[in-house]
Formats: C-alpha cells, structure tokens, sequence
C-alpha cells in the first residue's frame, strides 16, 4: 500500500505518544497510526479510537477551533487538537500528545477542568444600567469593540494551563483565578454600560491580579489571538497602580508634605483593598527616581510595579507564606534583577548615536 | 440495585445546555422552580458557538420598514409554506424583545450608527435583519446566556448561601431515558456522568428537550458528536410524536477542503456581504437556478446584482442570497456536471469584491478559520465549497403557544433542533438562534407553569429504573461483539448516500432495508474498557437513537412524493399542493417506527392576508385558493359599504 500510482496522495504511518491513564497514575504509550495529507491531530485520535484505541478518552465538539473543548499539550505546547495540523511537524517527528497539566487528571487526555467554572462563578456578572429598558441601549462600535476582543474567548483554558502561577502551584489556585477572567473583568470594565466600576479593583484584590508577573504565555497560546496580558492585564494592573500608587503623588508628598503623612497613611490603611505600598523596582531615593524618569522611554511596555494583594485585614493572603520562596513574586517577572544592566533597557539617547 | 444511584430532585429538567436549553432554564428558574441543566459536554461548549450568521429579529434598526409581518412572511416562504403558521407567527412578533433581553444580560452585538443594534442580509429576509457579532454570533449568545445562569446563581448565594440551590448545571452527563408514572406523565430522566460512568436519576415532573439535532448520521455534517438525535428518541421513547423528519437542511456552503475539517460550515454571510459563487469554468452559475417563484426578488445580470450590495432599494439581490436548498441544489448540479472543484465543490469568492482589511473585519472567525485549518487566504483566494448536512427541520411535535411535545405524555416540552414545525421544509439563516430564544423562553415558562398545576408528583417506578440501567450496561457487558465506531460508520454511509440531499424511491427503500440490518446489528454491539469516561461506551448508548431517528427520516422521505424545501426527490421534482396541507408523523409502537399523515394546521384569514395572490397560488391548492378569493372578495366589500 501506499506506493501505488493512486490519484490522492495515501496515507504515512506515523509515530504518535499519548499519556494513557488516571488519576492514580499512567504512561506515554506507543501508537503506529496512518495520517493522510491535510489532517490534524485531532484526526489522528479519532483514527486512533475507531481502530487501535475506542476507550481513548479525550474531548472535542466543533472541531473548527470554535468550542475550545480539544485542548492538549503537543509535543509540550498546550493547543487546540483541532487547530493543529499535522503538516506542521516534520515525516518522521514523534508526536507526543499529553493532557492539561494544570488540571487534575480524569482520564487519559481529559482533566477536571470545574477550577474554571468556579473561577466563573465567583467573578461579579454584568450589572445591568437600572434606568434602560430593554431596547434601549445605545453604545458605539467604537466602544464595544474593546469588550467584544475579550467576548471571542473560547473558554479552551490553554491561558489558565500555561500561565505559571497556577501550572505545577496548586496552592496558588484558590487566590488566583488566572487570565481567563482577567480578560473577564477587563470585559466588563470596558463595557460601556456595566454599572460597576470597581472591575479593576475586584480583579486586584480578589482575583489575584498582582500574583500576574506578565510573561505573555497566556497570549502566546490563545488559539483565538487575543493580546491577553496587552490589553487586558496590562491596562488594568497600570490602573489599579495609578489609582493607589503614582509615582509622583508619592514624591511630591515625601518632598513637600513631610507633616501631613501620617494623615495620609491612616486614609491608605481605611482604603478598601491592596494598600501596601510597593518598594518593588524602585530606590526610593528621590534624586536617582527623577532622574530616572526623564531618561526613561515611558511608551515601552515595561510593567508598573504594585503591591500584592492583600486581605481584608491588611494581611498578605496565606498563599504568599507557602510560596516557594520568600516574600512575594516580583511583578517583573523572577528573571528579572534590578538593577537592569543599560543594554536590557528600551531606550535610546536623542543625541548619542552609536 | 437502584438505593446505589445518585438521585436529584428538581422541579424542571432541561436537557440540552445549547441556546434553547439555557434560555429555557433561566425562564423556569426565573419562575421559582428548582431547575436543572443537563449538559453533555462541557458548560458552554454547546453547538451553538457554531451559528455564525446572527439572530433574525424584526427590529427595524438598519431598514425601518421591517417588521413582523415581513419576517413572517419570509419565513412561511423560506418554509414552502408548511411551517406552522402560529410558531412562525409567534417567532416573528417575540424575537425582537429577546434579542434586546440579551444585551440586559451583557451581550454586546455590533451596531449601528446610531448606536442601535447592527442587523446583516441574510438569504431569504427581505431586509437586513440579523443581529451579530462578527461572525461569531453563536458564541456570544452562549456565553451571555452561560453568564446569565451564573449570575442567578450568585443571586442565589446570596439568598440561600449556596450557588447550586436553585439552578444546577450538570456538565457531561447524557440522559438515557425518560422515567413516566402510570398515568404517562413525565416522574423523572435516567442518565450517566460522562467522567465517571456512574448512573445518575433525576426526580421531576417535568421535562425540556433541548438536545439539537440529527446530524452526525451523516457522513458530511457541520454537527458535532453531540448531535445524535438523542432528544428526537426520548420523545419517540416516551410516546411524543415527531413531524417533518424528512425535512434536512443542507448547507450549501462547507467546507470540503482539506479533508480533516470537511462539512465545517461557511457561513451564508460570506455571500451576504458580497462572496459569488462560481464553478471550474469561472462562470457565476447561480444565475442559471433561479426558480420561478423567487424570478421577481433576484437580479438577472451580473451588474444588477453588484449593484444591490450598495443600493438595496433599487436592485433586486444577487441569486447567491437564495434559500439555502436552492443554493445546494444549484451546487449539487454543478458538481454532478462535471464542473465542480478537485474536492467536488464550487468556489466561492469573496476576494473580488471586499478589500482584505474589510473582510478580516467582518468576517474575522472565517478568515481565521481558513487560515488556521486549510492555510487558505481568503482575502486573495477563492474556497472551496460543498453541501453539508446542517440542520434538521423535524422535530418533536408541540403545541406552538406551550411547548408542550403533542402525543401520549404529560409534562414534556420541547424547543430548538429538536423540536418540529417552526421552520417547515425549510429553515432561514438566522431563524434558529431567534428560534431557540423564542420557544426556550416559551418553555421554560410553560414548564413552570405546568408544575404549579400538579397535585402530587408523579413517582419513578424502581422497575424503570432497573430497565434502564440494564440496558445502558449492555454493551459492556457483551463480549466479542461489533464496534460502535464502526457501525456508526455505516450508518453515516447509508444516510449519506441513500438519505442525502437528492432521494429516489429506490435508494430509499434500500436505505430502509440496511438500517433495519443496522439496527439488528447495534443489539450485538460491544465496547472495551470500562464506564470511566469511555467514548466507544458512550457512541454504542448514541446508536440506539441515530438509528432510531434514521429510520424516522427515511420512511417519511419514502413517503412524501414531492420536493420541498430540506427534501428532494428526484421521481418527484416539483412541489404539490396537496402534499403542502400534510404533516408526516413519527410514533413508536413497540420498537416500531409508525407514520401517518396529518392536516397541517390553517393559516387564520388575518395571518393569509399578508401574502399576495399571485404568491399563494403557487404553493396552495385550487380549493384553499378559492376559499381566499372568497375572503378578499368580502374584504372588499366591506370597504365598499363603508
């Protein structure tokens, strides 16, 4: 077979892993299976249940990359099995097919993905405008546009896999509800008739917000292409932090306003949620700071820095004591040391030219 | 045996978690009742997210001459005039304030200038009537109905400290069978955790089928694995009736290209916003199968036809904006005279006429989905195009005001896919998702309502139980028996090429013969491995109602001696008048399928006066054409007395 002078181009046989087992346990196992031209891996498993594997447990749905139900990882990378074709590897590549890993095991390439839905749940619905009637509402494409970039999500939780926070962190599940419903609550911030405005803040304070150190894996992986950290976390973390700590309402009062600190410091402590204040990628000196902004090139997306979350007695939430190392995560990112070396920043001289 | 299985009380059971489902719940919970959602896969993941095109719903925000009347009409047209006249009726004046409802639930649609609802062309509406959102419709719907259950829910912690306590979502779990007491009123559903295996009982006096539809009987289909008709057999099972399975709409435009995503649907908005079609020759073909009765609305040239998609007043629309029969008939033709694509479609084409930056913005999931599945360029390439088999017409018949299934059961309700008569022969782009809003509402709220009528609950007998228990432990526990993949295969072989879009007398009976073979063969199927999330299990349990729901479609196909709408039969190539003022039903007699033909319900005088004269002749017959002359003529004399 294979080498006869058929008109269509016939099947190869190739080498696929896929993780076989359950929450006690399993192994990668070994499959020969046939791939013809234009398939994707999905395909391939369906071959695989209707011939060498039926009890092979994995979901899908639309197979269009529109119901977000195959996720896996592939050769380590979580994407849709839908969304994958199998042009994209080399003849002879192994194609090793796990699942989710964020995601407690149910069986072979299906996880118990109900962390999700109880993120959902727990994240404040749209508030309807009392005032307008059904049929009422009037908003411009202009503005809804923003939200609708967040309303194409697929719920395939790839972001929710991926993101480092919560993959190989279990005890960072309870207080991180991760960029799913971050994208979730900058939905409804931009909505432009949700009624309440405090998305930003709730996000902060009860969804873990800060425990975000920005590295983009989530928008790298989202099969529908939405600039996740870009648009949503990024603008929402540099408001929250704008709100409670801009730089230069923060200088002015060290320099000029000595006396009245305390004052300020009792009003911070009444303040809802997340006051602490941040010494995170900032000396402090006032002299070095001033300086170092007028030679910082602010349109760079570089991370504002902000303070963790922390509860309603001012406390850091308990997840932080169990972090694997002390204090909290740098919302820059763990690579990252300060200071940077000047090669690392995104900045050019006007007037030196190299 | 039963103490072991996990039982639930509700007051209201939905099953199916698409559009229909979801809205039906809200209502019922809405209403005070203890409701649950059954949902065979994941919450949110129903086939729904798949409707691209929008919802239809006579706002009038982009043509203020829309209105419910005219979408009506349209309707009754699209559905060769055998739909039932009070659904359709109820359809087009309810739609509007349930699109509107959606934005309270924060949905956010496109708009319009004046920051109204933006509504699209769509084949067969006179006006620009489609609420969407890209081409993404069907998924926002989903998730702004998902996101209203889950706000009720937080309404309910609030109230009662618990999320669940009134409305629960049952995610992959399939319902089995339905439990009825002696007096054949609905006590209760059977059905097993899809992650687990374990069975699963649900208490409850009343029933909504919301499964969807038929479609992965076939070999081509736009349908997900979910679509196996179970909603259609429970009602059977129960001793609900179906009508119309011989209706099966084919979209005109799938993908047929590459193989792995063939059948995926290409939304009729590509053709709305200015895609042609065109067969190997390069010729516009479409203009060639323009049927008499749609002569007057379609363009005859190439420039009056360009010239609609800017001036809609003054030109007659392009024949790709046909029906959707008509069009994948016209594709069939095409192909069968040697003048389709390599893949055996057509090419359609919507890079002639938008600029790329125009296209990825209205019709940013296709071009993404070409791009990602076919790495196809639809902004400087033609696709490649084919009928798929998309949407099923017949359903469980039900009372058009309640929802309530008609036949020997109580407290079974019926909406969306699954349920039969709103569409006719044939279903509009754009009808089904207003479909699912209007009659899921509907359902919900008469499910309700019936509750509030019963005196005592009706009781689950414990030998029901056992009956279904046993029967769902089959295939497991047979032994060297067939595969269900493979059975399932063959199914969709002999509905494909017996059953599809073009049927003869002979294939049909053919199709009869083999699927009874099938049916005899699923009794002998047999699954490996155990109940814990085990897809061969789960297909062998499906089986039983695709095969079911087959046998539907085929005899009511056998027997209608004409083409109409989602039906075509090549002995039979015209549409008769007589057969319009019929309705085939399905019932079961044992494990038989039974048919009989019943008057289609009359069009009220009020409701007939919309349609011209000219118009009804071609659909009515000679005495019913009379008995409206009869109605003009006193109308007119009335006028003139005054």
């Amino acid at each position: 077979m294979g080498n006869q002078d058929a008109p269509v181009k016939t099947g190869t046989t190739r080498h696929f892993r896929i993780w076989r087992g359950d929450e006690s346990g399993g192994e990668l196992v070994d499959y020969q299976v046939e791939v013809n031209e234009g398939e994707v891996v999905l395909d391939v498993i369906h071959r695989l249940q209707a011939t060498q594997a039926p009890d092979l447990a994995c979901r899908w749905n639309c197979k269009a990359g529109k119901c977000g139900s195959c996720s896996m990882e592939i050769n380590g990378m979580p994407r849709l099995g839908c969304m994958t074709r199998m042009s994209t590897f080399d003849d002879n590549e192994t194609v090793t097919i796990t699942p989710l890993r964020t995601f407690p095991i149910i069986r072979d390439l299906v996880t118990d993905v109900s962390f999700n839905y109880e993120k959902a749940r727990e994240t404040p619905a749209f508030a309807p405008p009392p005032d307008l009637a059904p049929g009422e509402y009037r908003m411009q494409q202009v503005d809804v546009e923003r939200s609708q970039e967040f309303r194409k999500c697929i719920e395939c939780f790839l972001c929710q896999n991926t993101c480092h926070v919560i993959r190989d962190h279990e005890e960072n599940k309870p207080a991180f509800s991760g960029p799913r419903f971050f994208i979730r609550a900058a939905e409804l911030d931009m909505h432009p008739l949700d009624t309440r405005n405090d998305r930003k803040e709730y996000a902060q304070a009860s969804q873990g917000l800060g425990y975000c150190n920005i590295t983009k894996c989530c928008t790298e992986v989202c099969p529908e292409g939405i600039k996740i950290t870009d648009n949503a976390i990024i603008p929402m973390k540099e408001r929250v932090v704008d709100r409670r700590y801009d730089p230069l309402v923060w200088l002015g009062s060290k320099i000029f306003r000595r006396g009245q600190r305390e004052a300020e410091q009792t009003a911070r402590e009444s303040a809802p949620v997340g006051t602490a204040h941040s010494h995170a990628g900032a000396s402090h000196e006032p002299g070095a700071e001033a300086e170092a902004e007028r030679g910082v090139h602010w349109g760079r997306q570089v991370p504002q820095p902000q303070a963790p979350a922390v509860d309603s007695r001012g406390r850091l939430p308990i997840s932080e004591f169990t972090f694997d190392r002390p204090a909290a995560p740098s919302p820059f990112g763990e690579d990252v040391t300060f200071p940077m070396p000047p090669k690392d920043l995104n900045y050019a001289h006007p007037e030196q030219k190299d | 045996m039963t103490t072991r299985i996990e039982r639930h009380h509700y007051d209201v059971v939905v099953i199916g978690a698409g559009g229909a489902g979801l809205r039906a719940a809200i209502e019922a919970r809405l209403a005070g009742k203890r409701t649950a959602i059954i949902s065979k896969s994941l919450f949110g993941k129903a086939h729904t997210v798949m409707a691209e095109g929008g919802a239809a719903a006579a706002m009038g925000n982009v043509n203020p001459r829309d209105n419910w009347q005219v979408h009506f009409r349209d309707t009754m047209r699209g559905g060769k005039f055998l739909n039932n006249y009070r659904m359709a009726e109820l359809h087009a004046k309810e739609a509007p304030q349930r699109i509107w409802e959606l934005e309270t639930y924060g949905a956010l649609f496109d708009r319009t200038k004046d920051g109204k609802i933006s509504q699209r062309n769509f084949g067969g509406h006179e006006y620009p009537r489609l609420a969407h959102v890209g081409d993404r419709t069907g998924l926002e719907l989903i998730r702004t109905l998902q996101q209203k259950i889950v706000s009720l829910q937080q309404e309910d912690k609030k109230e009662h400290g618990d999320y669940e306590a009134r409305i629960k979502v049952f995610a992959e779990t399939t319902i089995t069978d339905l439990l009825l007491d002696s007096d054949r009123r609905i006590a209760g559903a059977f059905g097993y955790y899809r992650e687990s295996g374990e069975f699963v009982l649900f208490e409850a006096p009343a029933v909504v089928l919301a499964t969807g539809g038929v479609g992965r009987s076939y070999k081509v289909t736009s349908n997900s694995w979910e679509y196996t008709g179970d909603g259609h057999a429970l009602a059977l099972r129960a001793g609900a009736t179906l009508i119309n399975m011989e209706f099966l709409q084919f979209h005109p435009t799938g993908m047929v290209w590459p193989p792995s995503v063939k059948g995926i649907l290409v939304t009729e908005s590509v053709r709305g916003d200015g895609g042609v079609l065109r067969n190997s020759e390069g010729r516009r073909f479409m203009f060639d199968y323009v049927p008499d009765v749609f002569r007057k609305q379609y363009a005859e040239t190439e420039e009056e036809a360009d010239r609609w998609y800017t001036d809609p007043d003054n030109n007659r629309r392009p024949p790709e904006l046909l029906p959707r029969d008509e069009v994948a008939r016209a594709i069939n033709a095409e192909v069968k005279a040697g003048r389709g694509s390599p893949a055996g479609g057509v090419y359609l084409d919507v890079s002639t006429r938008l600029s790329p930056e125009e296209i990825k913005r209205r019709l940013p999931s296709m071009y993404h989905q070409f791009k990602e599945l076919a790495d196809v360029d639809i902004t400087k390439q033609p696709m490649e195009v084919g009928p798929t088999c998309h949407y099923v017409m017949g359903g469980v018949e039900v009372d058009p005001d309640t929802t309530a299934a008609v036949g020997n059961v109580q407290g079974l309700f019926a909406a969306g896919e699954v349920s039969g008569g709103m569409h006719g022969s044939n279903r509009l782009g754009g009808n089904s998702l207003s479909d699912l809003l209007v009659f899921g509402k509907r359902a919900g709220e008469h499910a309700a309502a019936y509750v509030d009528t019963l005196g005592t609950r009706p009781k689950v007998s414990t030998a029901d139980v056992e009956a279904a228990v046993e029967q769902a432990l089959a295939p497991l526990e047979r032994k060297g028996g067939e595969s269900p993949y493979r059975l399932q295969q063959d199914l969709q072989t002999v509905m494909g090429d017996l059953v599809g879009i073009i049927r003869r007398k002979s294939e049909l009976e053919e199709a009869l013969v083999r699927l009874a073979e099938l049916r005899d063969r699923a009794n002998r199927v047999s699954v490996a491995g155990g109940r814990r999330y085990n897809p061969g299990w789960h297909l062998a349990l499906d089986l039983r109602n695709m095969l079911i729901v087959s046998e539907c479609t085929a005899r009511a196909a056998l027997e209608r001696e004409e083409s109409r709408g989602g039906h075509t039969r090549e002995d039979f190539p015209t549409m008769s008048p007589k057969w319009r003022t019929v309705n085939l039903v399905c019932s079961l007699d044992g494990d038989k399928v039974r048919l009989e033909h019943k008057p289609l319900p009359k069009m009220p005088p009020e409701l007939m006066k919309l349609f011209d004269r000219a118009e009804l002749a071609k659909y009515l017959t000679d005495e019913e054409l009379a008995e409206f002359d009869a109605l003009t003529a006193e109308a007119h004399a009335e006028e003139a007395a005054k």
